[in-house]
C-alpha cells in the first residue's frame, strides 16, 4: 500500500519539475510553431551554469535566477540571430535547433568536462518530511509547490495582463495581431526568452536531484515533447496536466512494466497524435 | 657576433647529428605505433577522456620509449557508438599501420570490431568488460588487464556475505549486459555463499529520476548497485534523498576513485569492489596518482589506471620481443605470457584466455578532511575470471545474463 503512496507523491513531484520544463516549450511552439530541440540544451546549460555559480559563492536560488537569466539571453540571441531567419520553415527550424543542442554538448563537454557535477540540495529543504511513517524528501514536495506556483504567475501573465494577452492574440491569429498594431516579432522574442528561461531555471531546480552530466539534454528533451503533444502545444492548463500524467506515467511505468517503461510513456502519446493531434487540452488549428 | 656565430653552427652541427642518429635508428627500429580508440564526445567522454589521460601520462612517464623504440601514439574518438568503432579501427588497421591497440572502452564498441580484429591480426588491449571476450566467445588477440564484468563481483558477493554477514540483498544496475552480467556474477557467488538476492531491479540506462525503483526497496539487509558513468552519483543521491537508510555495495565502476570528486556525503559507508584502489602501495601507482593530479588535477580512476596498466603490459611485451612487432603473432604471444608486480593494480597476470588473474580490494568510501576516500579494507588475492569454480564447469553454465541465474521462488 506504502508503494503505491510513495510512487503517487514522486509522480506529483517529478510532473512538477516536468511542467518547468516544459511550460516553456509549449509557449514557444504555440506561439511561434517553432519545435524548439534546443530546450533540453537550455535545462542542462540552466544546471551547468547554476553549478559553476554556486562554486563561486552564489547561494541557490539566486543561481538558479542568474543561471536562468544567461540561458533566457542566449536564447534570445538564437531566436534574433537564426530562428527570425527561418520563420515558416519548419524543416530547417528542426534541423538548427538539433544542430545547435549538439553544440552545446559540445561546448559543455569542453567546458565542464565530461565528469557529472552534483548540485547540493538547498539546505533548508534537505531534510525528509514525514507523513503517518512515510518518508517524503522535503526539496521534491518543494518543486511541485514552485511548480503551481509558477503556473499560476504564468496563467495570471497570460491572462490578466497586457503583455498576456498580446501573447494570445499572437498565438491564435499573428496576422491579424499584426495588423491590429502589435509588434508580433519582439512578441516572438519575449516568449523564446521567456521559455529558454524556464528551461535554464528548471535546470537548476531539478539539478540537486538528477546532477548535471553529459547527456542529460537528450533525457529530458523527449520528456518535454510527450508533455506537449499529450497536453497540447500552447496550452498552460494543457502543460500543467500532461506534465502530471506524464509523472504518473514514467513512476508507475517504470514500477509495474519495467521492461516496458519507454512503451507505457510514449504510446499514450502516439494515441493521441492520432486520435487527437490537437493534444488533450489544444485547440484544433485554424 | 662570433659567439652568435659559432652557437649557431653548433645547433646546426647538432641538428644534423641528430638527424643522422634518428634516420640510424629509424632503420634499426621504426616507432611502434600504438592506436588509442576512446570516446571524446558523448555521454561516455568522462571515461575516454580519463582513458586518454592514463595513456598520456605512461608514455610521459616513459619519456614515449618503450624497450628502446619510440612511440607514435594515434588517438581516435569512436563517438561511443559501434560504426564509429569499426570506422576508427579500420583506419587505425590499414592507413595508420598501428602495432596494437588500446580500447575501446564499452563493450558494445568492442563487440563491433572483435571479429575484424581477430581476422587482422590486431593485438587489442581493452577495458571493455564482456564476459564471453574471454570465455565462450575468446579472440585470440583480446587482452584484459582489468576484470570482466562479474570479476569485481564475485570477492564482493563472498565479502557480503562471509563477513558483513548480509542475508538478504536487492540489486539495482543499469539495464545493459554490463549490469546483468556484473548482477549475475553476484548472485551465484552470493546465493552459493548461503546468501539470497531477494530482487533484481534493472532502470533503463538513461533514467533521471530512479524514484520508481527506490520506491520498490525494502524486505532486505542491504542494497548492491552496479550502475556506471554519471549514473552512480544521481542514483546514490536519490537514494539518501529518499531517506533510505539500507548498506549499499558497489561494483567498480559505482564508487571509482575518480568519481569520489563529484560524490558528497551519500556516498560515505559505500562498500565497493574494485581492480583498481588509489591507495595502493606501490612505487608504479604513486607515479600515476602524482603524474595525473599534476597534469591534469584529477585523481586517477579505472579508466585513467587501466590504460596506464596496458602501457605497462605492452613495454612488458616488447621488452620480451626485443622491441620487435613484426611477427604479430610472437608479439601477441608475448603479450599474453606477461607478468607483473608493480603496476597501480598490484600484482597480475593473465590465463590463456588473456584474462586478468590478479588483486581485488574491497574498500569503504569515508570522508578524510574535505575529501572522500576509498580505504581498503580486504584485499583478494590472484582472483581468476572463474573465481574458485572450476573453469570447465563454469564455461558449461549459460554465460550470465539478465535471467541467469534466475531468482529463486
Amino acid at each position: 500500500m506504502s508503494l503505491w503512496l510513495v510512487l503517487a507523491v514522486n509522480s506529483v513531484t517529478l510532473g512538477g519539475l516536468l511542467f518547468l520544463l516544459s511550460a516553456g516549450f509549449s509557449l514557444i511552439f504555440g506561439l511561434m510553431k517553432i519545435p524548439n530541440l534546443t530546450h533540453g540544451s537550455f535545462f542542462m546549460l540552466g544546471a551547468y551554469l547554476a553549478a559553476t555559480l554556486i562554486g563561486w559563492g552564489l547561494d541557490f536560488w539566486t543561481a538558479a535566477v542568474v543561471a536562468g537569466l544567461l540561458v533566457a539571453a542566449f536564447g534570445g540571441a538564437i531566436e534574433r540571430l537564426i530562428l527570425r531567419r527561418l520563420a515558416g520553415a519548419e524543416l530547417a527550424q528542426v534541423l538548427v535547433t538539433l544542430g545547435l543542442s549538439f553544440m552545446v554538448a559540445d561546448v559543455c563537454l569542453k567546458v565542464w568536462t565530461g565528469d557529472p557535477i552534483r548540485i547540493d540540495t538547498p539546505r533548508a529543504l534537505a531534510g525528509v518530511a514525514s507523513f503517518g511513517g512515510l518518508a517524503f524528501p522535503a526539496y521534491r514536495l518543494a518543486i511541485s509547490v514552485i511548480a503551481v506556483g509558477f503556473a499560476v504567475a504564468l496563467w495570471a501573465l497570460l491572462d490578466r495582463t497586457r503583455l498576456g494577452a498580446m501573447i494570445r492574440a499572437g498565438v491564435d491569429d499573428p496576422a491579424m495581431a499584426r495588423v491590429a498594431g502589435i509588434r508580433v516579432s519582439r512578441l516572438f522574442t519575449i516568449v523564446f526568452c521567456l521559455g529558454a528561461w524556464l528551461a535554464g531555471f528548471a535546470g537548476v531546480i531539478g539539478g540537486p536531484i538528477l546532477s548535471v552530466y553529459p547527456g542529460l539534454d537528450q533525457e529530458m528533451l523527449p520528456l518535454a515533447l510527450v508533455v506537449v503533444i499529450l497536453g497540447g502545444s500552447g496550452s498552460l492548463l494543457g502543460s500543467l496536466l500532461g506534465s502530471f500524467v506524464v509523472g504518473f506515467l514514467y513512476n508507475f511505468g517504470q514500477a509495474l512494466f519495467p521492461e516496458l517503461a519507454y512503451v507505457v510513456l510514449f504510446l499514450p502519446m502516439l494515441i493521441v497524435l492520432v486520435v487527437r493531434p490537437q493534444g488533450l487540452f489544444g485547440r484544433p488549428a485554424v | 657576433m662570433s659567439l652568435t656565430l659559432s652557437r649557431r653552427s653548433f645547433l646546426a652541427g647538432s641538428a644534423a647529428l641528430a638527424a643522422i642518429r634518428s634516420t640510424r635508428a629509424q632503420a634499426q627500429s621504426k616507432p611502434v605505433r600504438i592506436g588509442l580508440l576512446t570516446v571524446k564526445t558523448g555521454p561516455l567522454a568522462a571515461g575516454g577522456i580519463q582513458m586518454e589521460q592514463g595513456t598520456i601520462r605512461f608514455f610521459k612517464d616513459r619519456n614515449y620509449t618503450l624497450a628502446g623504440r619510440k612511440v607514435d601514439l594515434v588517438v581516435a574518438d569512436t563517438g561511443g557508438n559501434p560504426a564509429g568503432t569499426k570506422t576508427k579501427t579500420q583506419e587505425l588497421v590499414e592507413r595508420e599501420n598501428v602495432d596494437m591497440i588500446f580500447g575501446p572502452l564499452a563493450a558494445f564498441e568492442l563487440l563491433a570490431i572483435t571479429d575484424y580484429a581477430a581476422q587482422a591480426k590486431m593485438p587489442i588491449l581493452s577495458l571493455a568488460a564482456a564476459e564471453d571476450m574471454t570465455q565462450r566467445r575468446p579472440n585470440p588477440y583480446f587482452i584484459r588487464a582489468s576484470a570482466t564484468s562479474s570479476q569485481n563481483m564475485h570477492p564482493l558477493a563472498e565479502y557480503a556475505a562471509k563477513e558483513l554477514k548480509f542475508k538478504r540483498v536487492i540489486t539495482l544496475a543499469d539495464d545493459f549486459a554490463f549490469g546483468h552480467e556484473q548482477m549475475a556474477g553476484f548472485q551465484r557467488v552470493f546465493e552459493d555463499a548461503g546468501g539470497r538476492v531477494v530482487k533484481k531491479l534493472w532502470p533503463p540506462l538513461s533514467t533521471p529520476d530512479y524514484t520508481p525503483y527506490l520506491a520498490q526497496i525494502s524486505g532486505a539487509d542491504a542494497v548492491v548497485q552496479g550502475f556506471a558513468g554519471s549514473n552512480p552519483l544521481k542514483f546514490m543521491k536519490q537514494y539518501r534523498d529518499q531517506g533510505l537508510k539500507l548498506p549499499v555495495l558497489g561494483g567498480g565502476t559505482a564508487c571509482d576513485d575518480a568519481l569520489l570528486k563529484s560524490y558528497g556525503d551519500e556516498a560515505v559507508g559505500m562498500v565497493s569492489c574494485s581492480a583498481y584502489t588509489g591507495d595502493l602501495d606501490t612505487p608504479s601507482n604513486k607515479r600515476l596518482i602524482d603524474g595525473m593530479v599534476r597534469d591534469y588535477g584529477n585523481i586517477p580512476g579505472l579508466y585513467s589506471a587501466g590504460l596506464y596498466i596496458n602501457g605497462q603490459v605492452a613495454e612488458a611485451a616488447l621488452e620480451k620481443t626485443g622491441g620487435k612487432t613484426d611477427d604479430r603473432e610472437a608479439f601477441n604471444l608475448a603479450l599474453r605470457a606477461v607478468s607483473l608486480t608493480d603496476t597501480p593494480r598490484g600484482p597480475f597476470s593473465f590465463d590463456h584466455f588473456g584474462n586478468v588473474v590478479g588483486n581485488f580490494y574491497i574498500r569503504r568510501c569515508e570522508r578524510k578532511g574535505d575529501r572522500l576516500v576509498n580505504t581498503t579494507i580486504k584485499t583478494y588475492t590472484k582472483v581468476s575470471q572463474f573465481w574458485t569454480y572450476d573453469e570447465k564447469w563454469f564455461l558449461s553454465q549459460p554465460v550470465y545474463s539478465r535471467d541467469y541465474p534466475p531468482l529463486k521462488g
